[in-house]
């Protein structure tokens, strides 16, 4: 398959010592074993999240958006903009919707724009790694690369929200998505059922309102226990933090024991493709995933 | 301003709440009651915010704390048969709240949320660092050194890990064009509170 571009929006957390360094570094890898070259927004800013709102209101939080696109488009320019968070991927695709949908807001942001020097004119995608993988790959592709099948490890899938919802990939359910269960299985693993695959973490809520949020935690690794998973594997790096994060936290609070893996997809890809334990960035887990560190040595 | 919309809530919300113009459309099925995550701390579930909306309840709306509780998880906009963007009008309801003074005093969530604007805003970029230290620290010194200790293992954790920079306290990730991003935000700003009557 030929080389493929696309315009990178990595977003906060992914940079370098921040709190998803390692789907960073992992991702990294996995392009490039699939000989995707991803070219970075230059001076791209943070996205504000969902929770900007309070502070932000409406249209400051679309310009954020809008002034990265803008960016894309004349750095980057033929290419889709593809995002690694979920949070970012979502405030991106949302924004250019609002503005797709009001020709007072384009006038409005394209305004707010002019002050940094940038016009927005909408024309690339804005998309999530995962339809990246699922659509211009596909599964069938992408099993093509496995050196180290992932055999006999039992994963839970993790979609959570805003991967999911409101747009979701192309022909998923809301309800039960099966693009990252594909995945797991395409890397030879195995994609165990279990009924919290797509409830909330808490999102940004697992910090200002930490019992509440730590309920949910629970009920999703607790579901994934019980349905025989050994790891946890999500597309989304506020999931990844606070299902793995927390646990501790969880176990005081809950009387539980929890302590499992919580990884990336694309550490799963990067390990399945032959990749070394530091390409996988497996260093970066608060809980070592120690059954792919032992296939990444083999 | 505020004194204009004293008789009619109604329009006040399709005027000044992101999305507001929706809340008429609501036909009160109850779906989106059953699909907050954390539903059991809500007084009234955005069904119900909606009917006090049309009854015209403006302090009790404004004034409540259920529609900060909400996680931006979109559980309810993909059910609502309406098609309610239910989840950007909680944003919306708690955004004129605050803007009004409305909201409840120390909600944690419209503290966290400020930080977090506040922390982008300054540098393009969220320093994760200070955006939680703020955070253990919003109830003063004392209670900041216990929530800090409380959480010191997660935070070690996550430095061993190479996953949070203790360096930036002093600096850290930024955008380059700063002047140019700081006067977007403000012309942005300006636009909003005119077309809002915030100015
Ligand atoms: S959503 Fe999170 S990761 Fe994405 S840009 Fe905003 S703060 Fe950064
Ligand atoms: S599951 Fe949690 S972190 Fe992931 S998208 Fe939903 S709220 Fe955000
Ligand atoms: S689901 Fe939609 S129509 Fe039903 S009560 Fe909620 S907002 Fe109203
Ligand atoms: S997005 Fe907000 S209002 Fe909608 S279900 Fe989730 S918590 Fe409730």
């Amino acid at each position: 398959m030929a080389k493929k571009t696309y315009s990178f929006y990595p977003g906060c957390s992914s940079q370098t010592k921040a709190s998803s360094d390692n789907y960073l570094k992992s991702t990294n890898s996995m392009c490039k074993y699939l000989d995707i070259e991803l070219k970075e927004i230059p001076d791209w800013n943070c996205c504000g999240a969902s929770i900007g709102y309070a502070e932000g209101g409406e249209l400051p939080r679309i310009a954020l958006s809008a002034r990265n696109m803008a960016l894309s488009e004349q750095h980057n320019p033929g290419m889709d903009l593809v995002a690694t968070c979920a949070a970012c991927w979502l405030s991106t695709r949302e924004a250019k919707e609002r503005i797709a949908h009001s020709s007072q807001t384009l006038s409005e942001a394209n305004t707010a724009l002019a002050e940094a020097g940038l016009s927005y004119k909408g024309n690339q995608a804005a998309r999530h790694m995962a339809e990246v993988l699922v659509e211009d790959f596909g599964f069938d592709e992408l099993k093509r690369g496995v050196k180290k099948p992932l055999q006999g490890i039992k994963f839970a899938g993790y979609v959570g929200c805003q991967t999911n919802r409101p747009f979701g990939l192309a022909g998923e359910s809301f309800e039960n998505p099966k693009y990252l269960d594909n995945l797991v299985e395409a890397m030879g693993g195995e994609a165990v059922p279990y009924d919290q695959k797509v409830t909330c973490c808490g999102g940004a809520l697992a910090f200002s309102e930490p019992e509440k949020s730590q309920k949910q935690i629970k009920d999703i690794i607790e579901s994934a226990y019980d349905h025989g998973a050994e790891m946890i594997v999500t597309p989304c790096p506020l999931c990844q933090a606070n299902v793995e994060i927390y646990q501790g936290e969880v176990n005081k609070r809950f009387g539980t024991k929890f302590n499992i893996p919580v990884t990336y997809y694309s550490q799963l890809i990067t390990v399945a493709y032959g990749g070394t334990a530091a390409e996988a960035a497996l260093d970066g887990q608060l809980i070592r995933a120690t059954r792919l560190e032992d296939i990444a040595k083999k | 301003m505020s004194e204009n919309y004293r008789n009619n809530f109604l329009k006040e919300v399709e005027e000044r709440v992101e999305e507001g113009h929706w809340v008429k459309m609501c036909m009160q099925c109850g779906v989106c009651a059953g699909s907050c995550p954390l539903g059991a701390h809500w007084a009234h579930p955005p069904q119900e915010l909606f009917m006090m909306i049309r009854a015209g309840k403006r302090e009790e709306v404004l004034t409540s704390d259920s529609m900060w509780m909400c996680t931006s998880c979109y559980n309810c906009v993909v059910r609502c048969p309406r098609k309610l963007p239910i989840t950007h009008i909680m944003h919306g309801l708690a955004n004129l709240a605050y803007r009004l003074g409305l909201s409840p005093k120390n909600q944690t969530t419209q503290k966290f949320a400020s930080m977090f604007w506040n922390n982008l805003a300054q540098t393009g970029r969220v320093n994760e660092l200070k955006l939680s230290l703020g955070m253990y620290f919003k109830d003063g010194f004392g209670q900041g050194i216990k929530n800090a200790m409380a959480m010191q293992s997660v935070g070690l954790g996550m430095v061993k890990a190479k996953r949070l920079n203790p360096m930036e306290l002093f600096g850290g990730h930024g955008i380059k064009d700063k002047s140019g991003f700081h006067a977007m935000l403000k012309k942005a700003r300006e636009i909003e509170d005119r077309r809002k009557n915030f100015a």
